[in-house]
């Protein structure tokens, strides 16, 4: 689904964030990506979602090399990938409806069926009883949740998500990777990035790990999996 | 539109039919259009602000066009009014006179011919010039009989007035010939100095109205940072993005024109008093002509297309520069 080849990202001033990195994601697969801030994490995805470009090496989705895709088939391109941030990044003056329907507005669907997809995106994130609200009445899980039902309402194959769970307590935490658990069930491909370990040491998902820019660990995620393999070497 | 999973459909956006798809394209068009002036509803105070001073600004060159207009057609009448005086010589017998007469009317340039009797000159002269019964004491009329001659429009430019009266001086029963062309030429000069000056004025405010609207666009677009940001995270095109701003531009541009004709209207409405008052003083006839049907037309596409033309300056430099970069 997602192919990293030799990809070294310098940004303009020399500061490298990644260094020939290789990895591969499953098609179907969900896994997690995990490193301290500043190993790269953000980078690999921003080169995933294209908004950044590699300085060298190849992205490949779905077997498309993404240094092909011009800028402006970005666009389209970022239609196939549901994002989803810590911040949430919903529009506060929009309901949850108009926020969740965005993506189908801007593909020029029927009002007919943003109707019907916006609510099965939040029936699956249960969150159907708030279409109406606006953003600033729901709570910080509430609104995650609003943030996935958004990147999913147009059924994209792949979902990024950049520390969804960062402003979360740890039972809302489990929720919502319960919802990703769901959506990989049904055949999407997840990958999430987050330093959260106590949140992936129970589970045995496929765990991507950045040091400074390199990738050290690609394996299942287990309790041999320690702390002290993100210090950095000193 | 799938790019990177051909398997992958969205039925909403493909549909099959294409008759189906423009028709589609219309209404979005439609519903962005709407959409903007409810974003400038949303804010009506700054919104009409904005609007009465577009408004305003381009009232001021329509105005200068209808100063324009209506002192052409003052002009053209002037021009028509263009008409020669020929001084009989002394002495002339009264069957001489009517061969002149005859010979002058028979020219191609000339459209008119009035005799005015010496006689009849003195009585005219009597009943206007207050003198009266002072004339009464001249032992002879002082005053010489006269030809009014008016030319044909093709000859009644100043040009073209000059050259008939140097003809008509050559008839040996005429002392000579008046015309009073000097200061028509000076006016139109003056005038067209002011036409031109009212030409780059007009330039200069529809400059002007261009760029409110391409500030107040861009303000607008960096206050929608953020939603623009998210806009181009979930899929949407810089064309999708700049369309409610374009959409937005023209309706600054044609509410400012509407705003525009009003003021003319009452411009008009309150000279016309004065005017009217002027005109019966003078004992003529003076109308203003206002704005007619397809002026206003042009007015309104005039100031949408600079709505647009300014919204499509920002939307250019500005919505391709935001890109979202700082998160994820």
């Amino acid at each position: 689904m997602i192919r990293f080849e030799e990809v070294t990202k310098i940004y303009p001033g020399g500061q490298q964030a990644l260094n020939r990195v290789n990895f591969h994601l499953q098609p179907g697969e969900m896994a997690f990506l995990t490193g301290h801030s500043g190993a790269g994490k953000s980078t690999l995805l921003k080169l995933i979602a294209m908004m950044e470009r590699p300085t060298s090496g190849q992205v490949f989705i779905n077997g498309h090399n993404l240094n092909k895709i011009t800028k402006k088939q970005v666009p389209f391109a970022r239609r196939d990938i549901g994002m989803i941030f810590q911040n949430h990044r919903l529009l506060m003056d929009r309901s949850v409806f108009n926020n969740v329907a965005l993506p189908l507005i801007i593909e020029g669907y029927h009002l007919s069926d943003i109707k019907r997809r916006v609510a099965a995106a939040l029936d699956k994130v249960g969150l159907l009883a708030k279409i109406n609200n606006m953003p600033n009445t729901l709570s910080g899980g509430e609104l995650q949740r609003v943030g996935i039902a958004r990147a999913i309402v147009n059924k994209p194959p792949l979902l990024l998500a950049d520390e969804p769970t960062g402003n979360l307590d740890p039972h809302l935490s489990m929720e919502i990777l319960k919802v990703f658990e769901d959506l990989n069930s049904v055949g999407v491909a997840v990958m999430i990035a987050t330093h959260d370990l106590g949140l992936i040491a129970r589970m045995k998902y496929h765990t991507f790990t950045l040091r400074q820019g390199q990738m050290i660990h690609d394996g299942l995620s287990s309790s041999d999996l320690r702390e002290s393999e993100f210090e950095p070497v000193i | 539109m799938s790019l990177l999973f051909n398997q992958r459909k969205s039925p909403g956006a493909n549909s099959a039919n294409p008759g189906h798809r423009l028709v589609m394209y219309f209404i979005r068009h439609l519903q962005q259009a709407l959409a903007s002036i409810g974003e400038l509803w949303r804010m009506p105070i700054s919104s009409l602000l904005t609007m009465a001073v577009l408004g305003v600004s381009l009232a001021l060159p329509t105005t200068l066009h209808l100063l324009m207009k209506n002192g052409q057609q003052l002009r053209s009448g002037w021009d028509s009014a263009a008409e020669i005086t020929l001084f009989m010589e002394e002495g002339v017998s009264d069957s001489q006179t009517q061969k002149v007469l005859r010979r002058i009317g028979l020219y191609e340039q000339v459209n008119k011919v009035t005799y005015v009797g010496a006689d009849d000159a003195l009585e005219e002269f009597k009943s206007l010039s207050g003198f009266g019964d002072a004339l009464s004491y001249l032992d002879k009329n002082p005053l010489p009989s006269v030809i009014l001659v008016i030319p044909t429009t093709q000859y009644s430019s100043p040009e073209g007035a000059r050259e008939l009266l140097e003809k008509l001086q050559q008839q040996p029963e005429i002392a000579f010939g008046k015309l009073d062309v000097t200061w028509l030429e000076k006016l139109s000069a003056i005038v067209n100095l002011l036409d031109d000056a009212a030409l780059a004025l007009g330039i200069l405010l529809l400059l002007a109205v261009a760029l409110v609207i391409a500030n107040t666009i861009r303000l607008s677009i960096l206050n929608r940072r953020e939603e623009i940001e998210v806009l181009k995270l979930v899929g949407a095109t810089n064309d999708f993005i700049r369309r409610p701003f374009l959409y937005t531009g023209i309706w600054y541009g044609l509410i400012g024109g509407l705003i525009a004709w009003v003021c003319v209207s009452l411009i008009l409405w309150w000279v016309e008093g004065t005017l009217l008052d002027l005109a019966s003083q003078l004992g003529s006839e003076l109308t203003l002509s206002g704005l007619s049907f397809s002026e206003f037309l042009i007015l309104i596409a005039l100031s949408s297309g600079l709505g647009w033309l300014g919204a499509y300056g920002s939307v250019m430099r500005h919505v391709y520069e935001i890109e979202p970069e700082n998160q994820l």
